[in-house]
């Protein structure tokens, strides 16, 4: 188990290697970086040397080959360096943002699995019958709104029903758990739906086929009760490839966020990312794609764990 | 299939067309099929469905609320929302086609060669599926917008198609792999490379018709998470740019500034972007119960 995991986590090294260095020559591969944005982009006239000299004191002027070495040299390192966009380091400006991402999507996480485990058990069992087609049709629901028109309904039902919207300053919960939760509840709400829809869909799949099994039969036939048939016997395995997605889609909540987090006007990682590609601060663009495919990866090795710690005949060795 | 059923069948049974079949098995998968239509539709010949030029900007009725002139209302710019939407199903069902189609295309000659070459090379593609994997959709689609910037052909963004299509590429590439490992090891790819067969031909026209099937599925159920990207990246505006009418972007900009005075302006280009993705997922969610046997009852 221990010499596995040494495996596993040193396996994560080329991968994040492989995500480093293509986020960073797909950035370069067509001239025009934050300088042009920053000094050109509301059409100002500002003459070349200006622009030469900007780009001197970010360091874009150096070899390409340069540039690399700082970037590889910086993350083994742990130093990301300097927004372009606000000179001021990449790890405050994401620091002061990843609480509040965070929050929504733990906050989004517990509302689907409490959703997604009752439907889909119900859509299994009852597989085939207009409960099975009406479950059928609301997960495939989740994956087709779009989250950030789901959260623009529930700000218009908001408006309409009580005439009110969600504050838009964060008040981290340990301050005011009442206005944060009231801040933060929709957006975790609005991604919380697709969410729910994907892992309701994996249990049904997976119950079918754990019903199947004949140590269900056996159960059924030696007289346990059909609860218990199904809570000990059936879900129990059903929800260990539930884990999975469970967590890919955690790491990947940031994807939802991007555009959630627009609607809702929060100003967390998602916001953060919309605004440095479309300002072209590659520092920030690198570092938040570091961010998420680091969790991603982490993620993947623990659901791994998971596993074995669940499930007795998985042994890595 | 119950026995009973089997034996009632005549000895040499009447070959009932595929399609019937599929209406059939799949009454959802038609009913969905028929929505995909209607919307293709519409966008082929918008010119004609539409009541109104959907760039007409009339002042003097701006932000008005759905009438029988204006089924869907207008903007704050007095265009008429039901003829942008009949517009938009054009931008979305040709940008959601071909960036599915380029990606999954792609994915599953990746994927194919991937298993038929075995070995080192199946290593380093599938190395480099994983550093693709480690990217959620619209961060990688975002990353390539970044890169590429716009590059406009007859209205259409090229750069936002790519953008859409390379994070399909790895998803489809990984299922395809699968299959056709299995494929990989059937005596006739073995009699095919005894035969001296060179190895394109092997992949394209032994391997890959066997693959049609997890192909299609991707395909389809791609066009949807396409249209679904390609109305996130317009209502972050940084897809589909005005005038173009598109869902999307319907949605983004000041459309927020209106929650009270104009809700059709939000409430029906969301809803056409929620119907397409929906039509398309239950359209693939059908076809792969029906192709797959394994999900059959």
């Amino acid at each position: 188990m221990l010499r596995y995991t040494l495996n596993r986590v040193l396996l994560m090294i080329p991968t994040l290697i492989g995500v480093a260095v293509l986020v960073f020559f797909m950035l370069r591969v067509i001239p025009g970086d934050v300088v042009e944005v920053k000094l050109r982009g509301d059409g100002g006239n500002v003459s070349q040397e200006t622009i030469e000299m900007e780009r001197k004191r970010l360091g874009l002027d150096k070899p390409l080959v340069y540039q690399f070495k700082d970037w590889m040299v910086g993350l083994a390192t742990l130093d990301l360096g300097k927004s372009m966009w606000t000179d001021r380091p990449v790890t405050e400006e994401i620091a002061i943002r990843l609480e509040l991402s965070l929050q929504v999507a733990v906050m989004a996480s517990i509302i689907a699995v409490l959703l997604a485990i009752p439907l889909g058990t119900t859509a299994a069992l009852m597989r085939g019958t207009w409960v099975d087609y009406a479950v059928r049709i609301i997960t495939i629901g989740g994956l087709s709104i779009p989250s950030f028109w789901f959260g623009m309904l529930i700000m218009i039902t908001l408006l309409y029903l009580f005439n009110w919207l969600p504050p838009i300053t964060f008040t981290p919960i340990y301050v005011d758990p009442l206005a944060n939760l009231a801040q933060l509840v929709w957006p975790a709400l609005a991604v919380g739906y697709r969410y729910c829809a994907v892992v309701a869909r994996m249990i049904r799949s997976s119950l079918l086929e754990v019903l199947n099994e004949d140590y269900i039969r056996t159960a059924r036939a030696k007289g346990v009760y059909e609860k218990l048939v199904i809570s000990r016997h059936a879900l129990r395995n059903a929800l260990l490839p539930a884990i999975t997605v469970i967590g890919i889609e955690f790491a990947f909540l940031i994807g939802g966020l991007v555009v959630t987090e627009q609607v809702f006007n929060l100003n967390g990682i998602g916001m953060l990312f919309v605004q440095s590609v479309s300002r072209n601060d590659f520092t920030l663009i690198q570092a938040l794609v570091m961010l998420v495919a680091g969790a991603y990866v982490v993620i993947n090795l623990i659901v791994d764990l998971l596993y074995a710690v669940f499930d007795p005949r998985i042994r890595y060795t | 299939m119950s026995v009973a059923a089997v034996s009632t069948t005549p000895v040499v049974p009447r070959r009932r067309s595929a399609i019937l079949d599929f209406c059939t098995q799949q009454p959802l998968g038609a009913a969905s099929f028929v929505i995909i239509f209607v919307m293709m539709f519409a966008g082929i010949f918008a010119e004609y469905v539409a009541p109104y030029n959907p760039l007409d900007i009339d002042f003097g009725g701006i932000l008005s609320p759905p009438s029988w002139e204006h089924p869907g209302g207008t903007d704050a710019f007095g265009r008429d929302i039901f003829s942008r939407i009949i517009y938009g199903s054009r931008t979305a069902l040709v940008i959601g086609f071909t960036s599915s189609f380029i990606g999954s295309t792609l994915g599953a000659i990746l994927g194919i060669a991937s298993a038929y070459f075995g070995g080192k090379i199946d290593d380093w593609i599938q190395r480099f599926v994983d550093i693709l994997l480690a990217f959620p959709i619209i961060v990688l689609a975002l990353v390539v917008v970044a890169a590429l910037r716009k590059f406009i052909v007859a209205g259409i963004d090229v750069n936002l198609i790519y953008a859409i299509a390379i994070p399909i590429v790895p998803r489809v590439a990984r299922v395809v792999r699968a299959a056709a490992l299995s494929i990989r090891v059937m005596p006739y790819v073995d009699a095919a490379r005894a035969a001296g067969y060179s190895n394109s031909r092997i992949i394209f026209r032994h391997m890959a018709p066997n693959v049609v099937a997890p192909y299609l599925i991707m395909f389809t159920a791609f066009i949807a998470q396409a249209i679904l990207l390609e109305a996130s990246l317009s209502f972050l505006g940084l897809g589909v740019t005005e005038p173009t009418p598109a869902w999307g972007l319907m949605l983004s900009g000041n459309a927020a500034d209106f929650y009270r005075e104009a809700p059709w302006m939000i409430l029906f280009p969301g809803a056409a972007i929620s119907l397409a993705v929906f039509a398309f997922n239950l359209f693939g969610d059908s076809l792969r119960d029906y192709l797959d046997p394994r999900f059959k009852t």
